[in-house]
Parts: C-alpha cells; sequence; structure tokens
C-alpha cells in the first residue's frame, strides 16, 4: 500500500534522507525507530506533503500506486485528513485551545465536505466514542481534559474519515507510562478493526517491539536495517541496531557506596497550595504531598518514581529548599532544610535538570554558567581560580576545559546535559537532585551520561536522588526506589526487589505498563531464526 | 547578522530617523540663521537658496527652526522614554518576582489607575499648576510611559520564571533581586528596545501636541508642534508653513515605527526563522 522507494531529500542543499526504501500493507503496523536527527520525522512529513521550504526530492513516494510526491498542494490537501491523517507528539499543542473537541474532530468532515456541521457532530460523538471517550461532551475544551485523553481526541479526528494511512509521530513520548501503554492499545484495536495502516514513528525500542508488526531502524537519513519486527531485534544484523539496543537496556557499572549515614532525611513532610481563586474567596487548599517521610544514605542512589501530577515536582522544591514544607521537617546533613537556610549549607545539594535547552541563561558563556552556584559560597572563587575550578568541573563531565567559552547553543543536547552537571559539581556537593535529567535524550546519549553519573558517585562520593517517570533508568542506575501516588509513598524498597516482586497494586501497574523489550533479545544466536 | 538579512523596514527606519537625529545634532554647532532674530523686513520668503526652505512670519528660516525644533522634540521624548523604563521596568521585574502577591497586585493596579487618564488631561493638569514648560511637558509624557514599561517587563519575565536556569541560579542561593538583575534583565532586553522605539515616537507625536496647544516648550524655544499652531493661521496664503513641521513630524514618526518593527523582527529568533 505504501511503497516508498529510493526516497532522497534534502534541505536547501543540506542532504536529510538518502536513498530510503521502505513498503507496508493495510492492515499493518510499521515502526521506524532512530533516535533525533536520524530523519525519520521528515519521512513522514514526505508523506503528508509537508516539507519545508528549500526542499528538494528524489525518488518515490507512492500510496496505492499515486506518487504522493507529484501531487499539487490541492491534491495534497485533499489526501490530507482523508486518505493519511496524522498525530502528533504533543497533545497540549496539537489542539486548538479555544474551540471545543467536538467541533475540532468535526472539523476534518466539514473541509473534506463528507458532511453538515450538525451530521459532522455526530460522526464526532461516534468516534469519540470510538476511541474510549464516551463519557466525555463534545462541548469541552482540550484544557478540561488530561493529556491522556487529549491525545484519544487527536487520534478521533485522525481517524474520522477513516485513513487509509494513520502516522503516529512519537504518539506517546510525552505522556505516563499508564497512559502509554493505553493508548497504544488503542491504536492496535484500531488497525485491527479498521484495516488501516500505522507508521509508527519512535525512538524507543521497546514500543516498537511490543506494536510493530515489521520495523526500519534509520541512522542519519538512511535505514541500516529493516524486516520482521521479531526477527529484526532477535537477530541485530547491523552494528547500530546492536548499539541501539545495548544502549535502551544499558545499565552502568557501580560500585557498592551506601554508607549507614543519613545524608538527606524527611519526616512526615506536608506540601499544600492555596486553593484555586473563586472570585474574591480562594478555595480549599490542595495537598500535593501528604506525609513523606523517607532517608537518603550517604553514597546512595536513590529513585523517586511517580506519574504526573503525583507531587513529586512539589516535594523537590521543597528538599532544594525553596518552597516551604507546611507541616514535618527536612533535614539535610542534621541541618533543616528551609527556603531561609544558610547558603553554605545549600552548597552541599545542587539540582540537574530535565530540559537541556531551558536550563542554562542563553546570554552566558559556560564559564559564566558553571560557576553561577559560587555565589554559594562565603569565599568565591575569582579570575584565575575561577577559571581553573569551572576547567576542573568539565574535566570532571568529560568536557574540554576550552568549552568555557562558548555558549550553550554551540553544544549538543547531551553536551548540554554534561554542562548542567559540570555545574551542579562546581561547589562540591555531597547529594545531586537528577530531575528527569536523563529523560529527555536519545537513548545512546543516555547511556553515556548513565555512565557518567556512575563514574562520578565512585569517584566523588556523591550521593543522588533520582526523580523520574523512566522505570528502565530508575532500574539502570539506583539502589532503592520509593514510588509516590497521589502524594504519598506507596512502596519502597531495593530498587531489584520492587521490580521483580512489586508489592502495592500501584507500582504492579505501573511495571505492567511499561514497555518491555522481550527477553529473547540481545543474543544473537536466538531460536527465532 | 549580515546586511542582507537585516529587515528593510529597519534600515528604511533607522535612516529616516538617523537624518533627523543628524539635523538635531548639526544645530547645536550651527544653524544656517539664527532661530531667535526676527527679522519682520524677510518676512513669508518663499524657497530660495539662502532659505531653502523659506521663512515664517516673523522671518525666521524654516529650515534653522525644524532643526532646533528636532532637539526639542528628541530631548523631550527621549527623556520622556528614559524615566519609563527607568522607573517602569525595576516595577515590571518587581511584580514579575513577586507573581500573585500584594506587591504584584498593587504595582498592576496602580498602572492600570494611570492607564485610566488620559494623558493631555494630566499635562493640561500639570502644567495648570506648575506652568507650561517643556520640563513639565516631559514630565507628563514620562508619567504615561511607567506603566507601559512596566506591563511589558512583567509580561516578558514571567515566560523567563518558569525556566530552569532561573531554578538553578535559586538553588545556587540567589535572590529575587539578584536574579531579576542577571537572567531576567538581559533576556528582556529584545522586548524593551522593541516598546522604546515605539513610545519614542510616541514620545515625539505627544511633545507636538502638548506644544500645538501651547502647554509644552514655550517661546522662544523652536517645537514642530508650536511651528504648526503658528502656521494654522495663514493655512491657506502660505500652506508650506504648515506642511513643513508636519512633514517633520510624520517622517520622524514613521521612521522610528519602522525601526521599531524592524527591530522587532530582527531581535525576535522566531521571526527570523519564519521569514
Amino acid at each position: 500500500m505504501i511503497d516508498i522507494r529510493n526516497l532522497s531529500l534534502s534541505i536547501h542543499g543540506t542532504p536529510i534522507l538518502r536513498d530510503l526504501s521502505l513498503g507496508f500493507s493495510a492492515g499493518e503496523i510499521f515502526g521506524l525507530v532512530g533516535e533525533s536527527g536520524s530523519g525519520k520525522s521528515m519521512t513522514a512529513m514526505a508523506l503528508m506533503g509537508l516539507l519545508p521550504r528549500g526542499t528538494r526530492t528524489q525518488g518515490q513516494a507512492r500510496l496505492d500506486g499515486t506518487d504522493l510526491l507529484t501531487l499539487t498542494e490541492a491534491q495534497l490537501c485533499a489526501l490530507r485528513g482523508n486518505d493519511i491523517a496524522m498525530i502528533f507528539q504533543e497533545p497540549m499543542t496539537a489542539l486548538n485551545p479555544v474551540q471545543t473537541i467536538g467541533d475540532q474532530v468535526a472539523e476534518t468532515l466539514t473541509i473534506h465536505g463528507r458532511a453538515h456541521r450538525a451530521e459532522a457532530l455526530k460522526i464526532a460523538r461516534d468516534r469519540l466514542d470510538r476511541v474510549g471517550l464516551s463519557h466525555i461532551a463534545l462541548d469541552r475544551y482540550p484544557h478540561e481534559l488530561s493529556g491522556g485523553q487529549r491525545q484519544r481526541v487527536c487520534i478521533a479526528a485522525a481517524i474520522a474519515l477513516h485513513p487509509r494511512l494513520l502516522i503516529a509521530d512519537e504518539p506517546t513520548t510525552a505522556l505516563d507510562v499508564t497512559t502509554q501503554a493505553q493508548i497504544l492499545d488503542l491504536l492496535k484495536e484500531l488497525v485491527a478493526e479498521d484495516g488501516m495502516s500505522l507508521l509508527l514513528i519512535t525512538h524507543d525500542l521497546a514500543v516498537v517491539a511490543d506494536m510493530a508488526d515489521r520495523i526500519a531502524v534509520m541512522k542519519q537519513g538512511e535505514i541500516v536495517e529493516s524486516g520482521q519486527t521479531a526477527t529484526v531485534l532477535a537477530k541485530q544484523n547491523h552494528p547500530y541496531t546492536r548499539a541501539l539496543f545495548a544502549a535502551s537496556s544499558h545499565s552502568p557499572d557501580r560500585s557498592e557506596t551506601t554508607t549507614p549515614t543519613p545524608l538527606l532525611s524527611l519526616r512526615d513532610v506536608h506540601r499544600y497550595y492555596p486553593g484555586e481563586r473563586q472570585g474574591f474567596r480562594r478555595g480549599p487548599p490542595v495537598q500535593a504531598v501528604r506525609g513523606v517521610s523517607f532517608d537518603l544514605f550517604t553514597g546512595e542512589s536513590l529513585g523517586l518514581v511517580g506519574e504526573s501530577g503525583c507531587g513529586k515536582s512539589t516535594l523537590t522544591r521543597a528538599i532544594l529548599g525553596l518552597e516551604p514544607v507546611q507541616e514535618g521537617q527536612i533535614q539535610l546533613i542534621g541541618h533543616p532544610v528551609t527556603p531561609a537556610m544558610p547558603r553554605a549549607e545549600r552548597a552541599n545539594m545542587q539540582i540537574v535538570f530535565q530540559d537541556p535547552y531551558g536550563s542554562f541563561n542563553p546570554r552566558w558563556r559556560v564559564e559564566h554558567v558553571v560557576a553561577e552556584p559560587f555565589h554559594l559560597l562565603d569565599r568565591r572563587p575569582e579570575g584565575a581560580e575561577r577559571r581553573a575550578r569551572v576547567a576542573e568541573a568539565l574535566t570532571a563531565v568529560r568536557l574540554s576545559p576550552d568549552d568555557m567559552e562558548k555558549y550553550p547553543h554551540e553544544f549538543s543536547g547531551g553536551q548540554r546535559q554534561r554542562i548542567a552537571i559540570a555545574r551542579a559539581l562546581i561547589t562540591r556537593p555531597k547529594l545531586l537532585v537528577l530531575d528527569e535529567a536523563v529523560s529527555a535524550l536519545d537513548v545512546s546519549v543516555r547511556a553515556s551520561i548513565l555512565d557518567l553519573l556512575a563514574d562520578l558517585q565512585g569517584e566523588l562520593g556523591l550521593s543522588y536522588l533520582f526523580i523520574s517517570h523512566d522505570l528502565t533508568v530508575m532500574r539502570a542506575i539506583t539502589d532503592r526506589v520509593l514510588v509516590m501516588q497521589a502524594g504519598q509513598i506507596v512502596e519502597e524498597g531495593a530498587t531489584e526487589a520492587v521490580f521483580t516482586n512489586p508489592r502495592h497494586p500501584y507500582t504492579r501497574q505501573l511495571l505492567a505498563a511499561a514497555p518491555r523489550l522481550p527477553d529473547t533479545i540481545g543474543t544473537r544466536d536466538d531460536a527465532l531464526v | 547578522m549580515t546586511l542582507r538579512s537585516v529587515p528593510p523596514a529597519l534600515l528604511i527606519g533607522a535612516a529616516l530617523s538617523s537624518v533627523f537625529v543628524l539635523l538635531a545634532l548639526i544645530s547645536f554647532a550651527w544653524t544656517p540663521h539664527p532661530v531667535d532674530g526676527v527679522t519682520i523686513a524677510n518676512r513669508l520668503q518663499p524657497f530660495s537658496p539662502t532659505h531653502p526652505l523659506g521663512t515664517d512670519q516673523l522671518g525666521r528660516d524654516i529650515l534653522s527652526m525644524l532643526m532646533v525644533g528636532a532637539q526639542t522634540s528628541i530631548a523631550v521624548a527621549l527623556i520622556a522614554v528614559g524615566i519609563g523604563v527607568a522607573l517602569g521596568v525595576p516595577l515590571g521585574l518587581a511584580a514579575a518576582a513577586n507573581r500573585g502577591s500584594l506587591l504584584d497586585e498593587v504595582i498592576m493596579r496602580g498602572n492600570d489607575l494611570i492607564f485610566a487618564f488620559p494623558s493631555l488631561v494630566i499635562a493640561i493638569l500639570i502644567t495648570a499648576r506648575y506652568g507650561p514648560s517643556a520640563t513639565n511637558a516631559i514630565l507628563a509624557i514620562g508619567i504615561f510611559n511607567i506603566p507601559v514599561f512596566a506591563r511589558v517587563a512583567r509580561g516578558g519575565a514571567l515566560p523567563i520564571w518558569t525556566l530552569d536556569y532561573i531554578l538553578a541560579a535559586r538553588t545556587a542561593g540567589k535572590g529575587k533581586i539578584r536574579i531579576s538583575a542577571e537572567h531576567i534583565f538581559p533576556n528582556i532586553t529584545n522586548l524593551l528596545i522593541v516598546q522604546a522605539t515605539i513610545q519614542f515616537s510616541l514620545g515625539i507625536l505627544a511633545e507636538a501636541a502638548l506644544s500645538y496647544v501651547g502647554l509644552g516648550a514655550q517661546p522662544p524655544i523652536p517645537s514642530w508642534g508650536r511651528m504648526l499652531a503658528e502656521a494654522q493661521t495663514m493655512i491657506y496664503t502660505h500652506p508650506m508653513l504648515a506642511v513643513l513641521p508636519g512633514l517633520a513630524i510624520v517622517l520622524m514618526v514613521l521612521g522610528l515605527n519602522l525601526m521599531g518593527d524592524g527591530l522587532r523582527d530582527a531581535l525576535d529568533p522566531r521571526l527570523r526563522r519564519a521569514r
């Protein structure tokens, strides 16, 4: 049905795709896997005819015999939404916030002249029921729905006209694991029942391993390997496939460094937020964290797992002493942690954030960025000493001391994350809080950052508090894990024990929802062959 | 940025505005004729080599008047914008740093209060109390620039406060004032520069309007607005007397507005990419 032959594509002379060929038939799920910059999204855009200006294409991309690359814009408009539909990564921005969800689903039908408004709304109702939103009224607005519900609305709009091909570009990357599992199930079901094809684009091997009939692995604009999912995953003929695999389940070598002295301890911590304003009054306060207690020992890696809205960010800000706790107390090396704590005590704890792009002032050079926490010290290194300390920190994270003259935008995502770690290390802290610090990175980059963190722990005797929704990362790097749900710790224990033998139903639910690479994988001489 | 990628609006606007700034600067040292010499014998001359733009009803050289008038306009507008930036930006930054607090409410509602008065009424009020002068015109226009800059600064600062590098600065123990100065302010300068150019052009208009009704710079200091007012009675017999200062105002304001638009395009990376 889809037949792409020798597709090459360049933008303003820069080659993006090279000699790409792939094909799949109706009712099939095709997985396109690759890291950022591999050209997987551009392949989808070529099928949709949504290429940026200055693009030149060669080769063919046929949908049931029609070459999509030769169509005019008007012909493409008739095709988009009708024969080919697409859903995106970010359900927050893919919907128009000032239109009701009913109108947005119905829009696809009215644009293509398939139905009048009233009739279109009826069909919209039907499609929303189909994606499991029968309890949501048509006149609701996107902000009233959760992330998963919004993604369902996007899917309902995409399937409104029974397209022959649905392209899903990282459809679950922005969602929690349990929601991700539900959305993936829904997509599978729609393909099976409606006989459409699904092109699933993702960086997550575990997601395609579960979903796709066939996959293609992309690297730098080329398909390095493709075939039946099970065969490709089991054989891993191409070294890149193997590297990608090794990276996705990478677990760094760590030495046992935990000592029995508590570094950070929380006792019955509660956090409230003032309620929403209702006219001139405020509603009842919202309880974000309810009675959390735990100890983090010196040299330990502790994981805090939870889905969005569970209160982990609120708790993090209290642990960092940026916001006050309403009840209970937090202590770092025996001193209370509050917004008023002395600066020198703050120097013992630093943070690394998720987004490698938002974590630096774009107008500062790396030297200035990395040296910022010196503000915490009573005696602040200046001039040559400051440069020496910055150079030391950059060397520690395996960057060159010369990098301190550059600006953050000159670095890749992984390098930026190294700079963020260097900034955190500059005051020689004892505790590093890692807030989804590797979640936004490609698997291979993520593996190298995890290695770096493991090495640094051995070298500097650091303790880590990992905050993440990503269970694979947790398993790879933590000694002990806390599972948080609705502001409370519901399960706590050694990482391996919690993962192999979860006791709380919520933990079980999380583990069941997480996509997993089949166990057969990684052994090259496999029975599947 | 290469010259080729500079928006054309910016080039044209900058060229127009700099012509007037240049004329104003030259007039400090030299004008074709003195502007305070009244020579009735020379009154209402047409364009000629000695008086390139003619003379007015008191025999003063129009070109010289326009050049010195540019001084007044630019000085009044510049100082008024300066007042707005100097007071408005810190207020806006303070409001953003304490979002939702009583301070934020007080500052922003105070802004609304100033916005609720027409600027001309306040100017009349000030001049009625303290007498008409260029200083009072500056004051009246300046007061109305404060809330404009406070709003722009607050609006620009709020999204920056949610970014991770601000959180990083807070974990580095930096206070709100320090963060506002080191992180927030440098990242909203684009916005402020664009707003300043626009307020500058509005300031020139406001100065002309105040002078026109006699509340701005007082004679014998030349002013574009007053030249317009004085030419009014002779608009049918000597239309050039009104057209020339009018044209000066229009071109200067147009130049500044074009420059503001161009700067916004040039400084906003999102718009730059879209082009």
